[in-house]
């Protein structure tokens, strides 16, 4: 049993350590793979969905995410088909409707259409990127999810807040914020306790009350 | 609230305190008290070496678990697909009616809370609701209203 595996990306055949996600593969090719929800020093999540490639194992064809889905010998890979292509177009259009400000690259590479959704502009995709950078880098657990849903958000929870906030502020300087892919108005974290939210409700996101942090905050969003 | 935190270290306790049981534990909690207050999921939390954040997504994940003080009384009514066809809301207004009580709410006396869930696996049976773990199968308002003065 080797440790390495031979595959067909794109048409080409190559090779990569078992275990390897086929994102990290393509990327290690050159081939781009857009990703929103991906992080090297994060484990892989699959939130996005924008890097969803088309695989054929044995004559069947599948669209998997490709940062979640280890290389595999024989699997033919590929990155831009017509059937990714149309996939990645409606998850776009379905991320715009929350994140207006998208980039207009990737509204114009993969012709996204406009003004079918009704919008709603609250700048986070749901890419867990923030919380699993709380959790897994700091181990300070801070933010999470609650909800589930349309109702689903990212809140602080203000034990742990009161105890890490500030300390890795000082040290780090607001990372969970810099990691946003969305970079809008990421000050926002509803610093409400879900208690305080009956459930049904939308919660809105509350500015953060402690505001010392708000300067850096103003520097890292460049207000 | 000292007796409540007794009872929640009771729960864990005959769950051996393992983590990988959370959600059984969560359950059992509801089921005791009604509901999950803040100050219970934080001794969970503590007790279990869970954090916190991971225990809120948790409970508002799962319609189950409530946040807020749920009544002695739950009527639950499906609003599911095959349900609403059948006049679930109809069947939603006279439970309503019936528990002084609106839909997701529990009244004042925490007597009764009025519950809409999505499927109850019951489709056949359909417009369905659970009344105090009783199912019903599109019931009169007179039926409904025998049932709400059985509660105590």
């Amino acid at each position: 049993m080797s440790d390495t595996v031979t595959f067909t990306i794109d048409g080409k055949e190559v090779s990569a350590d078992k275990g390897t996600s086929l994102l990290m593969a393509a990327r290690s090719l050159g081939i781009d793979i857009p990703t929103l929800c991906h992080h090297d020093e994060l484990a892989d999540f699959g939130a996005c969905r924008l890097c969803i490639v088309e695989i054929d194992k044995g004559g069947w064809k599948k669209i998997v995410t490709s940062c979640l889905y280890p290389v595999e010998d024989g699997l033919s890979v590929e990155t831009e088909s017509e059937k990714v292509i149309r996939h990645r177009r409606t998850i776009l259009e379905l991320l715009r409707a929350r994140w207006s400000e998208m980039p207009r690259e990737l509204i114009e590479k993969y012709q996204v259409p406009e003004d079918r959704m009704e919008t709603e502009s609250t700048f986070c995709v749901m890419c867990g990127l923030c919380v699993r950078h709380c959790s897994e880098r700091k181990g300070a657990n801070v933010l999470g999810f609650v909800g589930r849903g349309t109702e689903r958000q990212v809140v602080a929870h203000e034990e742990p807040a009161l105890k890490y906030c500030r300390d890795c502020a000082a040290e780090n300087g607001m990372e969970c914020l810099a990691v946003c892919p969305t970079g809008v108005v990421v000050n926002d974290f509803a610093l409400s306790p879900p208690h305080m939210t009956p459930k049904g409700t939308k919660a809105r996101p509350v500015r953060a009350r402690d505001n010392e942090n708000q300067e850096e905050v103003n520097k890292l969003i460049g207000d | 609230m000292l007796e409540t935190m007794g009872k929640v270290e009771e729960i864990i306790a005959l769950n051996d305190n393992d983590k990988e049981r959370l959600i059984q534990i969560l359950l059992e909690l509801q089921k005791e008290f009604r509901w999950l207050s803040r100050e219970v999921l934080e001794r969970v939390g503590k007790k279990l070496d869970v954090p916190i954040n991971h225990i809120y997504s948790l409970v508002t994940f799962y319609s189950h678990f409530s946040l807020v003080p749920k009544g002695r009384h739950v009527m639950s009514v499906c609003v599911g697909t095959a349900c609403h066809v059948r006049g679930a809301e109809r069947l939603l207004d006279s439970v309503a009616s019936a528990v002084k009580c609106k839909p997701g709410c529990t009244t004042s006396d925490e007597k009764f809370s009025l519950d809409t869930v999505n499927c109850l696996g019951a489709c056949a049976l359909g417009p369905v609701m659970v009344a105090d773990g009783e199912y019903m199968s599109n019931p009169t308002p007179d039926e409904i209203s025998r049932k709400v003065e059985s509660c105590e």
